[in-house]
């Protein structure tokens, strides 16, 4: 009875499930069922021992395990999930997105500027359209400047039905209409108590109870009721003020008016001094002078004429988005579609381009170098290898910026090695050479910062080695050379590509060496997911970028695993 | 082709062994000499990042100490060097002991999922740093621990695990569990039997995987870039600014001062490896 959850046994001695196949075999030969001392079946009493020890070592791993979940694995997950997320679009235009449903293209009509105007007036006064702006900003240039701007201008919007609401009846200018129209009766008396206590203690600083509607209000009003809900949570929570003091915005007129026109026998719903208010602006809104939202809009800016701004909102309304994805890829997504980016903004390709082909440059040379080191120390005597190996070490050991500093200094125009070229007379003092801020800075910085992690393995695999086998392969007389590369050279591989995969990861993945000696020409994707967290702010970008790395370095990984193993990773 | 020349080798062989040895000295060259050569230059009387005259002509007068003085009376420095020292201690306290828990458990003889459970905790060491620093950016913002003590102190434990889990679990190989089993047949309890039995014989990999955990903190410049704010500005981070904005002499000081701790630590790793495969009778090394 084998568990198949664990492997095969590697512990010899009384373990439970060794017990329990001693167990097996000693039941095969008697006739019943093989008893413990306390009379019970022998297997089951070893189960539960079974059961146990994997509960005691689960529970010594747990603590760990949540840790390294909450503090490593949930930042990674939030990073991949950020990659796709796009829920602003959605959640600071609902009704525009709504509007959106059925746009092909072109200059949208009305109703889609009317749902605009209401999302934009909200992300207005809770500033978010300047948000939603750079967001969108980064798929269109443009748009950044054109919500900040309109932004601006929206809280006139609707101004001409407030004026004319006013004109028909004062009480319209009055807050306390509006609380009477739309809040639940419950609230306002809950309100009432709240702003005599107030008045009474001058300490009291309790919030005010939050507003919310009457029962059936949204059906009587379908576009007012909920524009003055949400006025009525902006201004308790961004302004912290009350609907009762304040006069709505303009927006809300403008609703009041469309709710009154749809429905003219809105006034049966109420009685009293409302219901009369109700009745005679339903009567007069009938002779109201119209305005038009997307005039309104093309005053602002005619740039909301643009079908490109339209078909950037359109294409990036869904929650999800393929969009940073693609913009890695050099590509964009438009209305008609994924298209390419245009040719002076395809950046990415090329700039991962330059990250593998530089990783494959160190690799090599780290090859180039590594070797001779790795089998000069598995052919020497062990006392001379160990005293080597301290030296192969210690750069190792050493900080990583400490070596990257000291590249920068020799590597410098007014540095030490061109010092000495010009010294020796091999450079004139006029033209020294050019080392550092370009791709071969990065690649002599990082060939020497990774040189260990190829010296390493190699060594490890070169050390099992026999040097039998090269002397068998010259007595039946093998060449010096044939005998390296026929018999030695084809054992060292599996240390190479141990090698090469471990300082290929390390390289695609490299930030700060590029970023101090790689100047413009030298950086890698990193580099630029670093410029994306910290200075664009695209976050989204940044995360997109950083998950098609991390999926290379896994696949990579898991190669050298079924390779190497992780398991014989060793730490020098 | 062993690497004593026999005494019938050809001119070619002789030629070639002797250029192999040169080769090899060349590739050590490059291995440290970028390392040796910042040790005199941090004794530069002047701000320069080169070998003054005086310097080659070995004067007394064109040495000074003055960036190590700079370092120890220069508040950025000296703050930077105690946020270090506050950041690296407790981020390895973490990593060694919950790591050496694990790494018990990991050790047993049955562990349900034992390759899974390896690879999540082996993962901070794998996935390069800066997606690392991405996502605890992203994640540490959302939960309010991003430009925090806290946040950094994670961070860093996060990073050292992996260091801790493999090189206790390499000590634990060569452990003899009989050891445990005969502790517990003379009465002691799992507790005891972990101090008294498994503690002391696994103590070397313990403390250099500890030692890996704390130069690993030490040392990290990318996730605390990221992960903290001005306030945890750690030694690396200063380091890194100064070389990319104005590079200071003082960097050379410092990279000194790191290179003789790497030195102590180098040795007390390696003797405690030695240490530790005598104990468990393996070769003396």
């Amino acid at each position: 009875m084998t568990d198949a959850t664990t492997g095969p046994d590697h512990v010899t001695g009384p373990t439970p499930d060794n017990a329990m196949r001693d167990a097996d075999r000693a039941q095969a030969q008697a006739s019943g069922p093989v008893l413990a001392a306390d009379g019970k079946p022998l297997k089951r009493s070893l189960n539960r021992a079974l059961r146990a020890q994997k509960l005691r070592a689960l529970a010594l791993i747990a603590p760990l395990l949540i840790f390294i979940l909450v503090t490593f694995i949930a930042p990674i997950a939030d990073m991949l999930f950020r990659s796709v997320e796009n829920e602003i679009v959605a959640e600071t235009l609902p009704r525009t997105v709504i509007a959106l449903e059925d746009y092909t293209g072109g200059v949208p009509d009305e109703p889609v500027y009317e749902a605009l105007g209401k999302d934009l007036t909200i992300a207005a006064e809770l500033k978010e359209h300047t948000r939603l702006g750079s967001r969108l900003n980064y798929e269109t240039t443009g748009i950044s400047s054109l919500f900040r701007r309109t932004g601006r201008d929206v809280d006139d919007l609707g101004e001409t039905y407030t004026d004319q609401f006013e004109d028909l009846n004062e009480a319209w200018e009055e807050p306390s209409t509006f609380v009477a129209l739309f809040a639940d009766p419950t609230w306002i008396e809950e309100q009432q108590e709240w702003a005599a206590q107030a008045e009474a203690d001058r300490d009291f600083n309790e919030p005010e109870p939050r507003f919310y509607l009457a029962d059936g209000v949204e059906e009587v009003f379908p576009e007012t009721a909920p524009m003055y809900e949400r006025f009525a949570q902006v201004i308790q929570t961004e302004d912290e003020d009350s609907p009762t003091e304040e006069e709505p915005w303009n927006i809300v007129y403008l609703t009041l008016y469309q709710d009154l026109m749809a429905n003219p026998d809105i006034a049966d719903a109420y009685d009293g001094e409302v219901a009369t208010l109700l009745s005679n602006a339903a009567d007069a809104v009938q002779g109201f002078e119209t305005m038009n939202v997307k005039e309104f809009f093309l005053e602002s800016d005619e740039d909301w004429a643009d079908p490109e701004v339209w078909g950037t909102i359109k294409a990036f309304s869904p929650e999800y988005t393929s969009g940073y994805f693609l913009a890695s890829a050099d590509l964009q997504l438009t209305p008609n579609g994924i298209e390419r980016q245009d040719e002076d903004q395809r950046i990415y390709g090329l700039l991962f381009q330059r990250t593998l082909f530089m990783s494959m440059v160190i690799m090599f040379s780290c090859i180039l170098l590594g070797y001779p080191i790795a089998y000069l120390l598995s052919n020497l005597p062990l006392r001379t290898s160990n005293i080597l190996l301290i030296l192969v070490l210690l750069p190792f050991w050493t900080s990583l910026l400490v070596r990257t500093s000291s590249w920068k200094v020799l590597l410098q125009q007014q540095g030490v090695i061109n010092d000495i070229l010009v010294w020796i007379g091999l450079v004139s003092d006029g033209n020294r050479l050019v080392m550092i801020n370009n791709q071969f800075g990065t690649i002599v910085a990082m060939t020497h910062i990774l040189l260990p992690f190829m010296i390493l393995p190699l060594y490890s695999v070169m050390k099992t080695i026999p040097p039998s086998y090269v002397r068998a392969a010259k007595s039946l007389g093998a060449s010096n050379w044939t005998a390296f590369w026929r018999v030695y050279f084809p054992q060292s591989v599996p240390g190479i590509g141990a090698g090469c995969i471990l300082v290929f990861i390390l390289a695609i993945g490299y930030y700060i060496t590029p970023e101090l000696v790689g100047g413009t020409t030298g950086t890698f994707i990193s580099n630029r997911i670093a410029y994306h967290i910290s200075t664009s702010l695209n976050w989204g970008l940044a995360a997109a970028l950083g998950s098609i790395l991390l999926a290379v370095v896994l696949v990579l990984y898991w190669l050298y695993d079924k390779i190497v193993g992780i398991d014989n990773v060793s730490l020098g | 082709m062993a690497l004593e020349l026999p005494p019938y080798a050809s001119t070619g062989q002789k030629v070639w062994h002797y250029s192999f040895k040169v080769i090899c000295g060349l590739i050590f060259f490059f291995l440290l000499a970028p390392i040796v050569v910042i040790i005199p230059l941090s004794f530069n009387a002047e701000n320069f990042f080169t070998f003054t005259p005086g310097m080659i002509a070995l004067d007394p007068d064109a040495y000074s100490l003055k960036h190590y003085r700079d370092f120890f009376t220069n508040p950025d420095w000296q703050q930077a060097l105690w946020n270090s020292v506050k950041i690296a201690p407790v981020a390895t306290l973490i990593s060694v002991s919950l790591g050496t828990l694990a790494a018990v458990g990991l050790s047993q003889a049955h562990v349900p999922f034992r390759r899974l459970i390896m690879a999540i905790l082996i993962s901070p060491m794998i996935v390069p740093l800066i997606i690392s620093a991405a996502g605890m950016y992203f994640f540490y913002s959302r939960i309010g621990l991003q430009g925090t003590y806290i946040g950094v102190v994670l961070a860093h434990a996060a990073l050292g695990i992996p260091f801790v889990i493999i090189t206790v679990t390499a000590t634990l190989v060569g452990f003899d569990s009989s050891l445990t089993r005969a502790s517990a047949n003379l009465g002691a309890g799992p507790v005891r039997t972990f101090f008294k039995v498994q503690m002391p014989l696994i103590l070397p990999g313990v403390i250099s995987g500890g030692l890996f955990a704390f130069i690993t903190s030490f040392d990290e410049v990318v996730v605390v870039l990221f992960v903290g704010s001005a306030n945890q500005q750690t030694l690396p981070w200063q380091m890194f600014t100064g070389l990319r904005e104005q590079i200071s002499p003082t960097i050379l000081a410092v990279a000194t001062i790191l290179i003789t701790i790497s030195i102590i630590l180098l040795t007390t790793v390696e003797l405690l490896r030695r240490r530790s495969e005598r104990l468990r009778g393996m070769s003396p090394g």
